[in-house]
């Protein structure tokens, strides 16, 4: 035989490995980049890095093509067409910060107010927060509104803290882990990365989604339920642990407001807790039958029985938490058919939960001691972990889900406990560590703090004496008093109807708003373009900045473009959304691993730079000279609080400094040096029962978190809840519109419960029998993926998948298109038949749909051709309900858009359907066309 | 016509757990970065931005439904490579030689220089797992990073493939199957790995591990482990429900 060919098996793999942070998604993973001839070659991910320890998913390793797109932005633009046509001609930098300088100086000094400045899936928030709080404006807020607040807001009032950045489970522990909802988009590699660790031992992973993909394909075992009915299916678990007394009273006793005894006295105090002169909650003491301050030494609170004050008997809150869910209404054979669930699976899940919980009990030899001076032995843990995101969140009833969900792990004792669900630092936070929201606002004026925050009762709303919101977004008023990330969703919708006033200038940052960030997408571009009688913009101006040739860019006047994620400075901070472990405080920087090699620019950058022109507080010296030169500058040497800045590590001048110290000039390189991140491990003492545990709240001093010690119970019952509630009822001076007392009453429950979605509730529900859905596919982020040569071709267009009831129903057959109709809109699409759903519910990719002429795809692309997007399908306000008031289609509580409540018909497309519906007209694209064929090898 | 070397002791090959893997792509696209920088010619992208991409790829995910008589439908997420088989037919039917496998570890490779491109192995291979690349012209196919395993330039944690190093889910293991005590060999026999269509003949280094039984959870209710019969089962306004279970189970904290 003859000798066979050697090939190089050590080839050099690069000449130099540059580790920063990755921005394909918001995990924020440490990727190596390995860099030749200094142009970037290959990128994979960080062993190092606490994120993702060495994987990376799709999306990270095709960010060489999202780097190298076509679709990037090259130089600052100034329209020259009408809005929508994408006609504009570059500018340079001077001109286009001086034309927006023009814009907004006046504004400031006149009406700062006018400017809504709002921001997409940037990193950036505690930056982007602080300037338009220098500038004045009360219009500013991040994604979170129409992303997950109700996950965010519900856990920080129910437990301080949630799912995602603000904990995980404990993936080395857990022997049972209940997924809710589609989670596949957020948190991504850490989840995959924990469910192999859960199937390499064998423990139980329960997928709750209509739709058995991804994460829910690998479910051990699948529970199909109907959209929206994800509470109630909770309620029912927590009924049946109810039912069998398995649950953790000495857990609820010790760490949750359960003993608090609730005043039944009827009056303006009713539902509130019974507390004693000092303000603090009462408990009744099993020994002395008194009611006595929660916090007493050495008493036995009762869970059962109340006090009786002048005749009327207070009972604490885990009677009223069990006379409600031991109710009928909640039994599994109650709610079967609603949530499409037989209810003998629902009692296999309950006793399941109940057996992992209690008979699996898991215990570490680590004493600690907690904040009442109680020394404990060791950690006892009760190993069902649980998660949720968007599945969950995305309905006009989910944060009261979340809250149910929230109350159910609570209620098994498996939250901050071993084999349970896990907080990362900074949190737990409880809300009252949180600021209140602000609007105050005065020409050329700061605004008087910061915008967002945690309300505790009606007197934290933002509006007018007579109700008026004074957010354009209308949060934090009385139709989504907790709205804790703004409602970006209606922004436009707003400010296209001057509701609750107009504005002048519209600033969106990496927010897609005339597309898929949007709901009502053909809607919002008429709005976009809606012209007064006399020819000008009903929204007279509009900057943006991208990085890219999204939808919106053919929307604005100036176009500010951004540079890749490889290309500039970032921080993700703690002050932000920080990328922590449940063992571990973590931040971590981006820094430019190549210069562009077009005219683009960091936004942050830019940001400063326009700050400086309009002279705003802290971004000036007293000269009037920029006080920062760039945004690494800013992320040095800015301090929030004294010695309190956006990098916690390597503080203080020796470097040293962890969490707290002076400003470090060298502190940036000090992060490139450790491989882009900074991590410092939490004591073995602290690592568990956080919020209580003496330990770790010293240590979180130590560190910055906060600057006393913050132990606190968990919120099984939300007294601030029950404040809205109350004013609703007529008490207090600040009292709602009467259209909304109805609604607050029913929805601001202090205790969690389910209610049908407001679609489900005012659908004819015969007439669109259908729920329908989208989810990001795992290798997509956000509308990004599509220009990305590699991601494309994984999912390209967008069909429509029906269960096989609905395909023999429609006489489907394959090749053939459907027509979704909703009660707003139309779209149609080539369908597919899918068996392992939810038999009422249809769905397709999110975000893969472009307009034609975006993102420098050819107009043939199927992204166009043979995708659509279901936003298309709903709408941003409810149906007219013949009362003149606009009622948005979003949680009342947070204002979460209520993208998963939808409901449509489905009928089969006509016969030669070959092009989806509905089709804009393209745009012009500002970019030169994008090769054709790419055979993409860097040489060394 | 090629010859195949005698089969060898060491066998390197990957296992792919079917019961974890969650259809992510991760593998798919990392080994196209990898692939595109380094073994022959960049894997190319024809029509990247246009009507109908069409890439080279080495490896690829698909999807299948699996219907069940009394369960629901199951989803498994089915990765494919070349399986660097024992008896591979796309090396006997290469023409030219360029089609091999390797003497000392089994891999199976595409010596690009000596390819002619004619797709007669990609016609033999019964897994489709080989890509003529448009822009090339020549067979592509996975290498098992033959360039990253005993690459002197990585250090040794990296030595192994590019899907393998970036798997999140850890859905896929690299090793010697030719060895009985290897991890990837004891994975095999633990958890009843499998051959690839073995009707074939092709005696497939590569394994399958099968998914797991789903929707088994088969618990008829709480009563069961509740000893004695649960007692806060009757409304609390009875003194026997709720309200004596609390005091006794406070009782006893």
């Amino acid at each position: 035989m003859a000798s066979q060919p050697v090939p190089d098996l050590s080839p050099q793999v690069s000449d130099e490995v540059r580790k920063t942070t990755c921005y394909m998604c918001a995990c924020r993973c440490g990727i190596n980049v390995h860099m030749k001839a200094g142009k970037v070659a290959y990128i994979e991910g960080n062993r190092d890095h606490p994120v993702n320890k060495g994987v990376l998913c799709a999306k990270g390793s095709a960010g060489i093509m999202q780097h190298l797109s076509p679709a990037r932005l090259r130089a600052p633009l100034k329209r020259v067409g009408p809005r929508g046509s994408g006609q504009f001609e570059e500018i340079s930098w001077e001109e286009a910060l001086q034309t927006a300088t023009e814009w907004l100086a006046p504004l400031r000094a006149t009406a700062p107010e006018k400017l809504a400045f709002f921001t997409g899936r940037d990193q950036s928030q505690s930056f982007t927060g602080w300037w338009a709080q220098a500038f004045g404006t009360p219009n500013w807020a991040a994604h979170g509104g129409f992303c997950s607040v109700n996950m965010a807001a519900a856990g920080i009032y129910t437990m301080r803290g949630a799912f995602w950045e603000f904990g995980q489970p404990d993936w080395d522990r857990t022997k049972l882990f209940l997924l809710f909802g589609v989670a596949e988009d957020h948190d991504s590699n850490p989840i995959k990365m924990g469910l192999g660790k859960l199937k390499a031992r064998g423990a139980r992973v329960i997928g709750v989604n209509p739709i058995r993909s991804g994460y829910n394909a690998i479910a051990d075992d699948w529970v199909g339920i109907t959209p929206g009915t994800d509470g109630l299916f909770i309620l029912s678990l927590a009924h049946e642990l109810l039912r069998a007394g398995k649950i953790d009273l000495g857990y609820l006793i010790r760490y949750t407001n359960a003993p608090y005894l609730v005043n039944a006295q009827e009056g303006p105090e009713k539902g509130l807790f019974l507390r004693g002169e000092d303000g603090k909650p009462l408990v009744r003491d099993r020994r002395t039958g008194q009611a006595v301050a929660w916090d007493s030494p050495d008493i036995a609170p009762d869970l059962a029985n109340g006090v009786e004050i002048g005749g009327v008997t207070h009972l604490p809150v885990f009677r009223h938490l069990a006379d409600r869910y031991l109710a009928p209404e909640y039994a599994p054979d109650a709610v079967a058919a609603r949530c499409g669930i037989p209810a003998a699976r629902i009692r296999a899940i309950a006793a399941e939960i109940a057996r992992v919980a209690f008979e699996e009990e898991i215990t570490i030899n680590q004493p600690w001691t907690d904040f009442r001076g109680q020394k404990h032995d060791s950690m006892i843990g009760r190993p069902v972990a649980m998660h949720a995101m968007r599945g969950v969140s995305a309905h006009s009833n989910g944060f009261q889900t979340a809250r149910a969900l929230h109350m159910l792990q609570i209620l098994i004792g498996s939250v901050e406990t071993p084999g349970g669900f896990r907080f990362k630092p900074p949190y737990p936070k409880p809300p009252e560590a949180h600021p209140r929201p602000h609007a105050g606002h005065k020409p050329g004026q700061p605004l008087d703090g910061p915008h967002l925050g945690y309300p505790l009762g009606p007197e934290h709303l933002l509006i007018q004496n007579d109700n008026t919101p004074k957010r354009i977004d209308k949060a934090f008023s009385w139709e989504a008093p907790l709205s804790a990330h703004g409602l970006m969703h209606m922004v436009i919708s707003n400010a296209h109807a001057g509701d609750p006033y107009p504005v002048d200038t519209l600033f969106l940052y990496m927010a897609n708003m005339a597309w898929n960030s949007s709901m009502n997408t053909s809607a919002v571009m008429e709005m976009l373009t809606d012209q007064n009688p006399d020819g000008s913009y009903k929204i007279p101006r509009i900057i943006y900045s991208d990085a890219y040739s999204s939808e919106m860019v053919a929307f604005a006047d100036l176009i500010l473009p951004d540079t890749t994620y490889l290309e500039r400075h970032d921080c993700i901070s703690l002050l932000d959304r920080p990328i922590c472990e449940a063992e571990a405080l973590a931040d971590s920087i981006r820094w430019p691993v190549v210069a562009p090699d077009r005219d683009g620019r960091p936004f942050q950058t830019v940001l400063l730079d326009l700050g400086a022109r309009l002279g705003l507080p802290g971004m000036v010296r007293e000269d009037g000279s920029a006080k920062f030169k760039d945004y690494a500058d800013y992320i040095t040497n800015h301090e929030r609080r004294p010695g309190v800045g956006p990098l916690a590590g390597f503080r203080g001048e020796d470097g040293t400094g962890k969490g707290r110290g002076a400003p470090n000039p060298g502190q940036i390189e000090a992060y490139i040096q450790n491989g882009g991140f900074w991590l410092d491990h939490i004591p073995q003492e602290a690592q568990f029962f956080k919020p209580w545990n003496a330990a770790y709240q010293d240590w979180a001093v130590a560190r910055g978190l906060y600057d006393s010690p913050q132990p606190y119970v968990f919120n099984l019952y939300g007294e601030p809840l029950r404040k809205f509630q109350l004013a609703a009822e007529g008490h207090g001076h600040r009292q709602p519109p009467d259209h909304l007392r109805e609604r607050l009453i029913q929805t601001m429950n202090p205790l969690p419960i389910w209610y049908p979605t407001f679609t489900d509730a005012e659908t004819d529900t015969a007439e669109y029998p259908l729920h329908a859905l989208t989810q990001r596919p795992m290798a997509h982020y956000h509308s990004w993926g599509s220009q990305n040569a590699w991601l494309r071709q994984l999912h390209g267009h967008t069909p429509l998948y029906v269960s096989g009831e609905i395909w023999a129903q429609h006489g489907f057959s394959e090749g053939d298109w459907a027509t979704l109709t909703s009660p707003h809109g139309q779209i149609t699409l080539p369908v597919v038949r899918m068996d392992a759903l939810n038999p009422h519910t249809v769905w397709t990719w999110n975000a893969i749909a472009k307009r034609r002429g975006a993102w420098a795809l050819g107009e043939e692309a199927p992204e166009a051709t043979r995708s659509s997007l279901l936003n298309h399908l709903i709408h941003e306000l409810l149906p007219p309900k013949g009362d003149g008031l606009r009622w948005a289609n979003s949680d009342p509580i947070t204002g979460q858009a209520a993208w998963y409540d939808l409901r449509v018909q489905i009928e089969k497309a006509p016969a030669g359907q070959s092009v989806s519906y509905p089709a804009h007209p393209a745009q012009a694209s500002p970019l030169p066309k994008a090769p054709r064929d790419l055979a993409h090898q860097v040489k060394g | 016509m090629t010859s195949l070397p005698p089969p060898s002791a060491r066998k390197l090959g990957l296992v792919i757990d079917l019961d974890t893997c969650v259809g992510c792509h991760a593998c798919v696209i990392s080994c196209k970065g990898w692939n595109t920088e380094n073994y022959g010619a960049p894997l190319s992208d024809m029509d990247a931005y246009g009507a109908s991409p069409e890439g080279t790829f080495l490896n690829r995910v698909h999807t299948f439904e699996v219907a069940r008589d009394t369960a629901p439908p199951m989803v498994v997420h089915f990765p494919k490579s070349c399986l660097h088989c024992d008896n591979a037919p796309c090396v006997t039917v290469c023409p030219t030689g360029a089609s091999y496998k390797r003497a000392e570890d089994g891999i199976v490779l595409v010596n690009e220089s000596a390819c002619i491109g004619c797709g007669l192995c990609a016609w033999a291979c019964p897994y489709g797992a080989r890509e003529m690349d448009s822009a090339a012209k020549v067979m592509k196919k996975c290498t098992l990073c033959v360039d990253r395993i005993y690459n002197d330039n990585l250090p040794e944690e990296d030595r192994t493939p590019a899907c393998v190093r970036t798997c999140p889910a850890g859905a896929r293991h690299f090793g010697d199957l030719g060895d009985p005590d290897s991890d990837v060999s004891q994975l095999v026999a633990a958890r009843g790995g499998f051959d690839l269509m073995p009707e074939q003949g092709t005696a497939p280094v590569n394994k399958y591990l099968p998914p797991r039984g789903r929707d088994t959870l088969e618990i008829p209710d709480l009563a069961s482990l509740c000893a004695p019969a649960p007692q806060a089962a009757a409304p609390s306004a009875q003194p026997t429900g709720l309200l004596g279970w609390l005091d006794r189970a406070l009782e006893r904290l």
